[in-house]
């Protein structure tokens, strides 16, 4: 065979192959929707759930998801932002730093029922915070901040070294240049890596199990003082997210419709990160037209 | 290329009285970690004169023009030992700062950099970052300087449009007006003709040509015609080395050093 035929055949296998991909996706993605979306409605969305009888929703455990997610995101932001900022523009070449990119690689790879056991034990019980929303969304920041970390440095990196030289030659210091030059050019990448993590989170499990808990008592939505113990907004008291419920009504439920409620809520579950998924690109679009004004 | 001794040198001197000098340096050694790249460079350069720094790839010329407003501070293990002479004041010791310094010396590099901003923000960013404000203020600020970079006529319809969609060569005639917007004394230019193509080269050059009668221009450049062509002196660097500085006409027509006529003959480089 020539070159020529060489390059038909491999380009049909790597076809063939991403072919495949999509294929097991999209049968995983239809399969969701197709058995969760029938159970989905507003009473679904917006009720609590039932233990022993059919019609329960899910309303409290989508609320838990959203809080939960925004108090982690709340922590692990800045926090993210700022180390990718000195691990990007500031940290010199040496063991420290090396040690510190390893350190963040290997938390970066933890599996997340590892996190949520280290957060069962430093946060809800060393730390007296017990299963609350507050020791969650500590635990989802442990999970989530290293992969955060890195993408902001990615991105800051992936911004060119002439730039930051045009900066200093005009007499910028090095901090304006930084802030003003280097953060608004690479905010796209930020904003993506920011809204994807935010998916991770909000689908993640593992990690909450024994740090937010697994019971979601009732709220009363009228009552939103932090302090009140009923109150949806008390960091304090515990919160089983939507991705927990799934879980726990396939491993101990015993409502009658779980197999309904649990199909219905992994579609919601879905959806959820699939919006995260396609926000990020569009966000990520107006960012970067705002920032170089080509729009 | 052969040996050539470092001590068979021609620095042309120029005399204060006749010859006003905006930046000069004295014994200036640059290192990276342990090896020297610039062995002691000692040049004057005139106000309102061009000066070219040539010689072949490797020879310091860069490493050279970046020390001089110290932009070689940033590379982790670099040093500079000697004296910057910036209007009686010694640039290179521990006290300059170093910021305000480089709003005097500025400096366009050799591939264009414009910011991913608009064009009229490129130009404005850094003196808004230095108190300059007023839209009037503002606007006429942008229009003097792309008149001076010779780009006013082409984008004074599109000033709010990003200056990543402008050519290569109107990205560089950006990048000068952006650097004189800052209004310094000296303009540092990093072989800036060398990613473009011969016409948007030349739109360069006749801009820089406008443009030495406000500003101190030392220009880096590996086109010995060009050197030729725009210059008042030229600096032959070679192998760290300065082996000769003279009026350009000299250099190019009747160098005194046998490597600099090698050079500029073309017989290495």
């Amino acid at each position: 065979m020539n070159s020529k035929k060489w390059n038909t055949v491999a380009t049909g296998i790597l076809y063939f192959i991403a072919g495949v991909m999509i294929l097991i996706l999209a049968f995983l993605l239809i399969f969701i929707l197709w058995n969760g979306l029938p159970h989905v409605s507003w009473h679904f969305l917006t009720t609590p759930a039932r233990s022993f009888q059919t019609g329960g929703g899910i309303g409290i455990q989508l609320f838990n998801s959203f809080y939960l997610l925004f108090l982690a995101m709340l922590i692990s932001i800045p926090i993210s932002i700022g180390a990718g900022i000195y691990l990007s523009e500031y940290a010199k070449q040496n063991w420290l730093t090396s040690l510190i990119r390893t350190s963040i690689d290997i938390l970066s790879s933890l599996p997340s029922i590892v996190v949520g056991l280290f957060g069962f034990l430093v946060f809800s019980i060393q730390a007296g915070l017990g299963f609350s929303i507050l020791s969650g969304a500590l635990a989802l920041t442990v999970f989530n901040l290293p992969l955060l970390t890195r993408n902001v440095e990615e991105s800051l990196n992936s911004i060119s070294e002439s730039q930051r030289e045009a900066g200093l030659a005009l007499g910028l210091s090095k901090w304006e240049t930084v802030l003003r030059i280097i953060i608004p050019e690479a905010l796209p990448g930020i904003v993506t890596g920011m809204i994807l993590g935010a998916g991770r989170v909000f689908g993640e499990a593992a990690a909450l199990i024994y740090t937010a808990g697994q019971s979601a008592p009732a709220l009363d939505f009228t009552n939103w003082n932090p302090f009140y113990i009923a109150s949806p907004l008390n960091p304090l008291r515990p919160a089983e997210t939507l991705a927990v419920h799934i879980w726990k009504i396939n491993s101990e439920g015993i409502m009658p419709d779980a197999a309904q409620v649990s199909a219905g809520a992994s579609a919601v579950l879905i959806i959820a990160v699939l919006i995260f998924n396609f926000g990020a690109r569009f966000i990520s679009a107006r960012v970067y037209g705002k920032m170089t004004g080509t729009k | 290329m052969q040996n050539y001794s470092a001590d068979d040198k021609f620095i042309r001197e120029l005399d204060p009285k006749d010859h006003e000098i905006s930046i000069s340096t004295e014994d200036l050694h640059v290192f990276y970690g342990d090896s020297e790249a610039i062995h002691g460079v000692s040049l004057p350069f005139e106000r309102f004169k061009i000066t070219a720094l040539i010689g072949a790839s490797g020879s310091g010329k860069s490493t050279y023009l970046r020390s001089l407003n110290r932009m070689n501070d940033n590379i982790d293990g670099t040093r500079v030992t000697g004296k910057i002479m910036y209007r009686d004041l010694d640039i290179n010791s521990q006290n300059i700062n170093v910021y305000e310094m480089r709003k005097h010396i500025g400096m366009v590099f050799q591939r264009p950099n414009p910011f991913s901003k608009s064009i009229y923000d490129n130009i404005t960013f850094a003196p808004k970052r230095n108190g300059v404000h007023g839209k009037e203020t503002l606007d006429e600020l942008v229009e003097t300087t792309l008149k001076q970079a010779a780009l006013w006529d082409q984008v004074k319809d599109g000033l709010g449009q990003s200056a990543l969609s402008l050519s290569g060569g109107q990205q560089q005639r950006l990048c000068i007006a952006r650097a004189i917007a800052m209004k310094p004394d000296i303009l540092l230019l990093d072989e800036p003709a060398s990613a473009l193509d011969p016409i948007s080269t030349s739109t360069v050059e006749d801009t820089l040509l406008a443009l030495k009668d406000r500003y101190t221009i030392i220009i880096v450049t590996h086109n010995m015609q060009q050197a030729a062509r725009i210059s008042d002196y030229t600096a032959f660097f070679h192998l760290g080395n300065v082996l000769e500085f003279d009026e350009t006409s000299n250099v190019f027509q009747r160098p005194k050093i046998t490597a600099t006529e090698d050079y500029v003959s073309g017989r290495f480089g």
